[in-house]
């Protein structure tokens, strides 16, 4: 067969002397139709995205926060800090004050870690916030030594590096808030000492950053609430899920009517090791000399020294809010921001301790029911300590359901009045994502490719966000000062009203727990009854 | 080797479908503005994993490379199509390709996001088209169907 074909080339040796022929032609140019056999998969892609686009996106206008805002002007704010265990290490870490030894832990690990090296760039050119500290008040030895050579670390350097001047060590949170040496405090003590050290605070007029939840008790979250308002101090309560992106598109969203009626809110928390379940390290240099423990129990009732309650007190109604004050509130507060739901006019709440029989009190799976008549809505708040399964935020719309974490997605629901026309034209496809946010990101996707799901599903974008992650808790105390230096009565985000809201709702649902019935509000008189 | 009209066709089918393949992929990263690579090589796996990462975090080199990548596959794709350059374009779509296997190898032992849509060892469809390139270098077809036929046409007259 072979010999049957004369070779291609010996043709095109026969026939370049008569210049281009027509079967030049044809074979120069065979291949140009394949170009509009692409070109038109092309139109078709771009129809498809354009059409899908323009669904949802044509009336809907989300905002999106841009960057970090300034900071205000002002004088130096002289910072003291009550409790200076891990929390109150974070905080003065992202107020930019890092313990020397842990700078040169650092230094050493970025030498052959790109990610630390990264990590110790970032950190160092966080922003200078214009605040000192200058006092330190912890009831552990070890605690309060580490906290001096912090707050002394002003300029981020190791242990060889120059010091600031030393803050000074009080003994007792009330010391520590009469010292004519600080402006304002920040609380990260345990649960129920939050509000003996605002009502301190507040007293000497000093502006308060508290770590959540508000309160230990419903009474003294009346009381907190009543001295913070007539005051008038700055008081941001520590929930920084205030600061997240998401959140802040998402109410954008449902403002706009996105999803539709909403009847049901679905939030949980789902934890698997030790130290999520509070089961913290005893500290080996603690014991009864180095520790005051009449002051850790403060208003709780007594109990003989025990490390274990020291270290794991969340695990005890004794210092301890349980899961629905720890966990729910964050969860509360990021729908709180999102619907301004406020508080619930009932609670249910079940659950036990089912995984951690180490004599804790407080349970260890908590499932909680609110309920929202005049807003037809239920919150519901689900929470293990020894499941990972992971379950996401979920506001469940009678259009659309939006599911929500650092990023955010809006499912269609094949049932849509709303949209109705769209799906039944094929214009939007039921049970698929017709919206999706990535923090970082300056634009809304109305249909982002599988690769951008993929990764925002596994939140990987979020962590590399223009190659820069920023700290929540950095922008909220941020917040926080730059109320305090505005000086004009500007409160927060996480004011006292919005955590009296976090607050009451907490304590409704673990009095639920404790009392195996249902428990209500009554807003009139405000009263949990 | 002596070219038939059976083996100019196969291995034109061969150029087109790899230009077809390299053009479309190309000039849909164009029309999108969204588009980066950015996700792709923070999944990089391999001995080479740490230079890619370090790419992706890299703010003046990022766009560069989507860039290169966006236009470099719709050029190539486009080379290879229209029968023009084509054994530059097979160079160029070699090294591309070559980089995106050094980036996600197919070893054992490195698990990437993306989930495989096959089992492979050390050979993946990358390496198989980086070897197809590689036969149209070695075996031209552009003079044969394609625009350079003019081209060389052109010269010689």
């Amino acid at each position: 067969m072979e010999k049957e074909y004369q070779t291609v080339m010996s043709q095109e040796n026969k026939k370049e002397k008569k210049g281009i022929s027509r079967r030049d032609m044809i074979a120069g140019l065979a291949s140009i139709p394949v170009l509009g056999a692409i070109g038109y998969g092309l139109f078709l892609q771009h129809k498809d995205k354009i059409n899908r686009t323009s669904g949802l996106l044509k009336n809907v206008k989300p905002i999106i926060p841009q960057g970090i805002p300034p900071l205000v002007d002002g004088p130096e704010i002289r910072i003291g800090i009550v409790g200076c265990g891990g929390r109150g290490e974070y905080l003065l870490k992202a107020l930019g004050f890092v313990n020397p030894q842990r700078i040169d832990e650092w230094t050493e690990r970025s030498k052959s870690d790109k990610y630390w090296q990264e990590y110790l760039t970032e950190y160092l050119g966080q922003e200078n916030m214009n605040v000192k500290v200058t006092a330190i008040c912890d009831i552990f030895e070890k605690n309060a030594k580490h906290a001096i050579a912090t707050g002394a670390n002003l300029y981020r350097n190791g242990t060889e590096g120059k010091l600031d001047a030393m803050p000074e060590r009080f003994l007792t949170y009330q010391e520590l808030v009469a010292s004519p040496k600080v402006d304002a405090i920040i609380i990260a003590t345990p649960d129920h000492l939050h509000v003996p050290v605002v009502l301190e605070a507040a007293k000497y007029g000093k502006h308060v950053y508290c770590e959540k939840p508000l309160s230990w008790t419903v009474e003294e979250t009346f009381e907190v609430r009543k001295v913070v308002k007539d005051t008038g101090i700055v008081f941001q309560l520590g929930h920084q899920g205030r600061q997240t992106e998401s959140y802040q598109v998402a109410r954008s969203l449902i403002q706009q009517d996105v999803i539709g009626k909403i009847s049901l809110i679905e939030v949980c928390t789902n934890r698997n090791d030790p130290n999520g379940a509070w089961v913290y390290d005893i500290d080996p240099e603690a014991n009864e000399n180095t520790i005051d423990w009449k002051q850790f129990i403060g208003p709780a009732p007594w109990h003989d020294f025990s490390l274990e309650r020291f270290f794991r007190w969340r695990c005890w109604w004794d210092y301890s809010t349980g899961l629905s004050g720890d966990l729910f509130t964050h969860e509360f507060d990021a729908i709180n921001q999102i619907l301004d739901l406020g508080i619930p006019h009932s609670a249910m709440a079940s659950g036990g301790i089912y995984f951690y029989k180490d004599g804790r009190t407080v349970p260890d799976v908590l499932n909680m029911a609110f309920e929202y008549p005049k807003r037809d809505l239920t919150l519901l708040y689900s929470a293990t300590l020894s499941s990972e399964k992971n379950r996401g935020k979920a506001i469940m719309g009678h259009d659309a359901w939006l599911e929500l974490d650092e990023t955010l997605t809006v499912n269609l629901d094949p049932r849509s009045t709303r949209y109705k026309a769209e799906i039944e034209s094929g214009i939007l496809e039921p049970h698929k994502p017709i919206f999706s946010y990535v923090p970082g990101q300056d634009k809304i996707d109305a249909i982002t490719t599988p690769t951008e799901k993929y990764f925002a599903g596994r939140g990987l974008l979020y962590t590399y966000r223009d190659g820069k992650a920023v700290d929540t808790t950095h922008l909220h105390l941020r917040e926080w000062l730059n109320c305090i230096r505005l000086n004009n009565g500007t409160q927060p985000s996480c004011d006292i009203d919005q955590s009296f809201e976090e607050a009451i709702t907490a304590h409704m649902g673990t009095i639920s727990y404790h009392e195996g019935r249902r428990v209500n509000w009554d807003d009139v008189n405000e009263v949990i009854y | 080797m002596e070219y038939t009209k059976s083996k100019v066709l196969a291995l034109v089918f061969l150029r087109m479908a790899i230009g077809w393949h390299f053009f479309y992929e190309g000039m849909v990263k164009v029309f999108n503005p969204l588009w980066t690579s950015k996700a792709y090589l923070l999944d990089s796996g391999g001995f080479m994993k740490d230079f890619f990462i370090g790419l992706a975090h890299n703010s003046t080199f990022l766009p560069i490379s989507d860039s290169l990548n966006a236009w470099g596959l719709s050029l190539i794709g486009f080379s290879l199509i229209v029968g023009l350059f084509s054994r530059y374009a097979a160079i160029a779509g070699m090294a591309l390709l070559g980089l995106y296997y050094l980036s996600h190898p197919a070893f054992p032992g490195i698990t990437y996001l993306f989930p495989s849509d096959g089992s492979y060892f050390i050979i993946n469809k990358t390496l198989v088209e980086i070897f197809a390139l590689y036969v149209i270098f070695t075996f031209p077809t552009d003079h044969l169907i394609g625009l350079e036929r003019f081209w060389k046409k052109n010269i010689k007259q």
